[in-house]
């Protein structure tokens, strides 16, 4: 009796030795994810703060006089006076009109850097469009130089006015009073490709560069990889062969994407010879990436289906291959499909391998099909992230939240379709 | 009970000292090969089956069983575990062919055609030789998709109205139609554990097969369902031949015309089903429906 009530204080004793460490357990737990969670949150209020700017556009609107005089163009409609006219000019005359002590040369041409580089272009190819307007006085609106756009947004911050002189500053403080220049919703960022000049870059180009490729791995690793996952489990033997494949499947996707990159220059490029830079090429390089991906998860789910499925139709007499078909595909497709876009979204975010194929060069048309010449998203960002134009860097953080956004969604939909095609049994 | 145990698990011991009570006597597979003692073999038979031996790797798990199993009769196989009923069950519709590393020997014939040659269509044959399981494993589908999958499969109705009709008659004939003809496209999966097993019996017997196995089908049913699938296995006796392995006694002295009793991969006694349990043949018969062990 006296030997089992101490034992009961033994026991007494430990326990509470236990839940100490379950308790230190558990704050070690919540400690890990409070990490984790701060530096997410660390990440995306960074490169929100950086990058909300990135969607905001500043333009100029002025009532721009088309004098022939001033833009020396007597007559539109010759073609070699037309290429020789200076249609900058009228421009500055237009902004000189706004603001007070702009005179000289000196003061014209500063004012003159307060507007994008293209301004002058599209006023060009109005005045092309239509050479009636000649003579008349038009209201016209033009995007900012980048330089303007930044000070405008960041105004009291003094490391985004290095670029405009005390004068420009004081100009731009008159024109933002006066309403010319605008803050709006950057629209040209999503209607427009790459550019030299900030304030015209956009990332339709790299969007749609980066959906074609997607395109060509999803259409290319989805059936090969499922393909030879049911294979795998289904119908090989088990021997050395099978084992080394599995082995060297596994080994695959620990390999560094470069590689697959430098495969992927040596193999499609180098041999093949197909193009450069372009989304099939990208594409084929991605497969190879994601493939191991797809095929493992989706061994993994082929195995997760229940054996007694599996009996229950081979006793009726279903054949190997309705087996598969109608009893072991549908209920491992959720995995299957969820696997398949956490590999996607990982090629989505893959850059390294692109850049070997010449997806890095400096695109600025919105590619056409599946041989133009095309960037994806993450080199896009890749390029801005080392510019060193201020308004390059904000649009490098908005890029990342449009790839961002992409990740989300995608990872969304696996989670939806895992929800939508699971069935319990 | 425990001595008997012990004495099988450790087979490499070296052989007892003289005088021993019959439970207590070394098993060595010299004294029970092929001396299966009452009728193993019957005129009208359906499967025949000599000298069948089944190997896992390098284990043997049946050791020459020869047995016939007569048109449209019930046999029950018992006896203590891992003793190969079960793997001598699934070998008479191949269900072993997915394990790789099984293999089987001997003569098994349906109709005097050999199971196990090469040629032969093992889809063809399961058609012909269903399956129930141990634990009821209906498809996640519809009651209705669960029930016509075989008739589907095998092209068994040209016609809707067809397969309607054998989905009823095979529910009716598992005896769950009442219970479930307002629900035929309620998942499978959402009856209790005795109307899924009926529902997997139904599943068997609407591709019209000779012959129905049934892996211990009520282990997994508590016994008013059990009772229910062994008062459906008399009815089902009418038309079909009825192979079941069961782990309890009383219910193959139930449903079973023949009782074969297995032990450790051999076939020590086969007769008919009372005779087997009032007056027993063999030592180890008698021993294991007594309950000294298993």
């Amino acid at each position: 009796m006296n030997n089992a009530m101490s034992q009961k204080e033994i026991v007494r004793k430990s326990l509470k030795r236990r839940y100490r460490k379950e308790q230190r357990f558990k704050f070690y737990g919540i400690l890990a994810i409070v990490i984790a969670l701060s530096a997410l949150v660390i990440l995306f209020a960074d490169i929100i703060g950086k990058g909300y700017t990135g969607f905001i556009k500043t333009t100029v609107t002025l009532e721009v006089q088309l004098d022939p005089e001033v833009m020396y163009l007597e007559d539109p409609t010759d073609a070699e006076a037309f290429s020789m006219a200076d249609f900058k000019a009228p421009l500055v005359v237009a902004l000189e009109n706004q603001v007070s002590d702009a005179t000289g040369k000196t003061a014209q041409r500063a004012l003159g850097q307060l507007l994008n580089t293209y301004a002058a272009n599209q006023l060009r190819d109005a005045v092309k469009a239509d050479p009636g307007i000649m003579g008349t006085t038009q209201t016209m609106t033009f995007l900012a130089h980048d330089d303007v756009s930044v000070y405008v947004k960041h105004g009291d911050d003094p490391t985004y006015t290095v670029k405009l002189s005390e004068q420009q500053q004081a100009w731009v403080d008159q024109l933002v009073e006066a309403g010319v220049i605008e803050n709006s919703f950057n629209d040209v960022f999503f209607s427009n490709g790459d550019s030299r000049e900030p304030a015209n870059a956009g990332v339709l180009g790299a969007i749609v560069g980066s959906l074609l490729t997607m395109l060509v791995t999803l259409l290319l690793s989805f059936p090969i990889g499922v393909a030879a996952a049911i294979y795998l489990e289904e119908f090989a033997p088990q021997n050395k062969l099978t084992d080394f494949i599995e082995v060297n499947i596994n080994n695959l996707a620990a390999v560094p994407s470069i590689i697959f990159g430098l495969l992927g220059l040596a193999v499609f490029i180098n041999l093949f010879g197909m193009p450069r830079s372009v989304p099939v090429v990208g594409g084929l390089v991605l497969t190879l990436m994601t493939l191991p991906t797809i095929i493992i998860s989706s061994r993994a789910a082929i195995k997760s289906v229940p054996p007694s499925i599996r009996e229950a139709a081979e006793g009726i007499g279903a054949s190997k291959m309705q087996v598969v078909l109608h009893h072991v595909l549908p209920l491992a497709l959720p995995g299957m499909l969820t696997g398949s876009i956490i590999g996607m979204a990982q090629a989505l975010g893959e850059t390294a391998p692109l850049l070997l194929i010449g997806m890095v060069a400096f695109i600025v048309d919105v590619p056409d099909g599946l041989f133009d010449s095309a960037t994806v998203l993450p080199v896009q960002i890749f390029l801005w992230a080392g510019s060193p134009e201020l308004a390059f860097i904000e649009r490098a953080s908005a890029a990342i939240m449009v790839l961002l956004a992409f990740l989300i969604s995608m990872n969304a939909i696996a989670i939806w379709l895992r929800r939508r095609l699971e069935r319990r049994w | 009970m425990n001595t008997m145990n012990s004495g099988l698990a450790n087979k490499t011991e070296t052989p007892e000292p003289a005088v021993l009570t019959p439970q207590e006597k070394p098993m060595d597979d010299a004294g029970l090969r092929g001396k299966t003692v009452g009728t193993p073999f019957a005129d009208n038979a359906k499967f025949t089956l000599r000298d069948v031996e089944v190997f896992y790797g390098e284990t043997q798990a049946i050791k020459g069983i020869s047995l016939d199993i007569a048109k449209n009769e019930v046999i029950s196989f018992i006896g203590p575990s891992g003793c190969g009923k079960s793997t001598f069950l699934r070998c008479l519709n191949r269900m072993n062919d997915s394990i790789d590393i099984c293999r089987v020997k001997g003569t098994l014939e349906l109709d005097g055609q050999n199971i196990y040659d090469p040629k032969r269509d093992v889809v063809e044959l399961r058609a012909r030789v269903g399956m129930v399981f141990q634990k009821p494993n209906p498809f996640p589908k519809s009651i209705y998709d669960n029930v016509a999958y075989g008739p589907r499969i095998h092209g068994l109705a040209n016609r809707k109205s067809e397969l309607d009709e054998m989905v009823e008659s095979s529910l009716r004939s598992a005896g769950l139609w009442n219970e479930v003809k307002d629900r035929l496209h309620m998942p499978g999966t959402g009856l209790s554990g005795g109307q899924q097993q009926r529902l997997c019996i139904a599943r068997a017997i609407a591709v019209s097969p000779e012959v129905v196995l049934m892996d211990e089908p009520c282990s997994a049913l508590d016994p008013i369902a059990t009772a229910r699938i062994e008062e459906l296995i008399s009815e089902l006796s009418q038309s079909y031949t009825i192979i079941i392995v069961t782990h309890s006694m009383q219910q193959a002295a139930r449903v079973s015309n023949r009782t074969a009793y297995f032990h450790l991969g051999h076939l020590v006694e086969v007769n008919e089903t009372n005779k087997v349990f009032t007056s027993p043949q063999h030592d180890l018969t008698e021993s294991y429906i007594t309950g000294r062990f298993g």
